[in-house]
């Protein structure tokens, strides 16, 4: 245990000194990587840790975008409250699409997650007058005193460091180990005594929470919206980032956010082949490394052996 | 009455696995379920237990009725289970298994930020050596022999404090030795808190060493009920499954 905290110091230290590099690029894959990590994480808190194989996370994430820059730009709320409502809306959005997933298992579970985040889309798509449909939301800046992209940075950090700890709370509480239950056994869970498909709702809430807030980050972040941030590959975007990084591992689908984020960085400005090249990773890493990226390490005992 | 059982019926298209069925368990007892592959056992405890719904019939569990309950309230009421096909978790270590079927019968399953590793630590190793797994605590519980399994799950059953147990085999698939000695710690855990039992079982031998009551399902139907001494010289018994085995 003590290992792995001094391991999160010094990652928590690297990233508060990031932007002594003055590199405007740096600052912006840090920032870009703080969000998707949240955002892998929170999806994790279902994968991982519920053993639901979600496939519209983007829902919540795009609920949460357009909630906090829609209440800024459209009715003028002060961004503190606008930023809370997103991470509520993402909750709410969350449980109402939990309630009906939930009642499904496995593969009917997953295309049901998937259905209702192509609707939100669709809704998103359509509703020209309100979100801007196709061409987007323009022109959402950074509130005043963030108003530079050094200091979004560590408004970013504070806010991902909060919420990773408040979820690494709740997964080493007792409610996480039922969480861990039910992904292993939902019909021992139940006899148990457990209520799992309320269980699971919560999962679900507490999820499309930081799905939220990731996606409020992300908005102001580019200054813009698109539906395309709430269409299926982005589901699929941030699943891939949870098993490249490892989902039996809190901190894992983090990782691999960074490390896809940085690679398709590096990738792109060589060759346009990016996905071909991602695919390939992944099927290597599913075949060889099936625990991920921080599995793997884990395993070759590079890092003391933290708790899951 | 414990449990009563009233003209049960439950089909899956058109095949009748349980065809109303009636028994009435009196606390404290232990009664045991045998016949045939396919008579309809296990189809009859998941009905007990709320994992299926009965199309016709009553389950009364300590006066209440629970045919429409779902089976996390079941259990709650007091009645626990093991499953045929072993039903662990586990990923788990032995220790996180119990710990986590203490901690939802303590309703402490609802803390959300307080480390679960200093819940319930006394209560938990208590069961696991109740269940003779002292020494694997900190082993994965998906490692440990199948018998070992089996034992851990009566600890789960346990940890819950049942007045009414259901075990579905508790001792297929193991060898003559584990079979004795898992009888016996079951027979043990359930005279000194008194609990009531009932149970499957393919072995006869067990059945009759630690059975009071003996029921004979066949074909979905109870076919005879009495004491292991009865069921052994009823000859329709014979007939359908003492005859068949042996």
């Amino acid at each position: 245990m003590l290992k792995r905290n001094w391991f999160l110091i010094i990652i928590t230290l690297f990233l508060a000194l990031l932007p002594c590099t003055e590199s405007r690029f740096y600052i912006f894959l840090g920032t870009d990587i703080l969000i998707m990590g949240l955002f892998a994480v929170s999806l994790n808190l279902l994968l991982g840790y519920t053993g639901l194989v979600s496939f519209g996370q983007a829902a919540y994430f795009g609920i949460g975008a357009y909630t906090c820059a829609l209440l800024m730009k459209k009715a003028a709320v002060v961004f503190p409250l606008a930023f809370v409502a997103a991470a509520l809306a993402g909750a709410i959005g969350a449980l109402l699409i939990g309630f009906f997933c939930i009642r499904l298992t496995k593969i009917y579970f997953s295309m049901l997650t998937l259905a209702f985040s192509q609707i939100v889309w669709a809704i998103v798509f359509k509703w020209n007058s309100l979100t801007g449909g196709d061409t987007g939301l323009i022109g959402i800046n950074f509130p005043q005193y963030l108003d530079s992209s050094t200091r979004f940075y560590y408004f970013t950090l504070g806010v991902v460091v909060v919420s990773l700890y408040i979820l690494g709370k709740v997964v080493g509480s007792p409610f996480g180990r039922i969480l861990a239950t039910i992904r292993e056994n939902p019909e021992r869970t139940e006899f148990i005594g457990i209520n799992v498909k309320l269980f699971q709702l919560i999962a679900f809430m507490i999820s499309g929470f930081f799905a939220g807030i990731s996606g409020a980050l992300f908005g102001i972040f580019n200054h813009s919206l698109f539906p395309d941030l709430l269409y299926w590959p982005m589901s699929a975007e941030v699943l891939i980032m949870s098993i490249l990084g490892g989902m039996y591992n809190f901190l894992g689908p983090a990782v691999g956010a960074a490390v896809m984020l940085y690679l398709r960085m590096l990738v792109t400005s060589y060759t346009q082949y990016w996905p071909l090249i991602m695919g390939t990773i992944l099927a290597l890493l599913l075949f060889f490394f099936p625990g991920g990226i921080v599995g793997f390490l884990k395993s070759q005992r590079i890092f003391a052996k933290g708790k899951r | 009455m414990i449990l009563t059982v009233e003209k049960v019926k439950k089909s899956f298209d058109g095949f009748i696995a349980v065809n109303g069925v009636s028994l009435a368990i009196p606390k404290g007892e232990i009664w045991a379920i045998i016949g045939p592959n396919g008579a309809g056992k296990t189809t009859l405890f998941n009905l007990i237990t709320g994992h299926i719904r009965v199309n016709e019939g009553k389950l009364t569990f300590k006066g209440i009725d629970i045919t429409r309950m779902p089976p996390h309230q079941i259990c709650r009421l007091g009645m626990g289970r093991s499953f045929q096909r072993t039903n662990i978790f586990p990923r788990l270590t032995v220790f996180q298994n119990i710990q986590a079927a203490v901690l939802a019968h303590r309703g402490k399953s609802f803390n959300f930020f307080k480390p679960v590793d200093s819940f319930f630590r006394d209560e938990t190793r208590a069961l696991i050596e109740r269940v003779g797994l002292k020494d694997y605590g900190e082993t994965v519980s998906g490692t440990i022999s199948y018998g070992f399994q089996k034992q851990l799950e009566l600890g789960i059953a346990l940890a819950s404090e049942p007045e009414l147990l259901l075990l579905d085999e508790p001792t297929a698939g193991m060898s003559v030795k584990e079979t004795h000695q898992t009888m016996e710690l079951i027979g043990r855990i359930i005279r000194e808190k008194g609990l009531s039992l009932l149970f499957t079982e393919h072995d006869m031998e067990v059945v009759f060493s630690i059975a009071e009551t003996v029921m004979v399902l066949h074909q979905g139907r109870l076919i005879a009920e009495g004491s292991p001494a009865e069921i052994r010289g009823n000859l329709d018994v014979q007939k359908v499954y003492l005859g068949e085995t042996r």
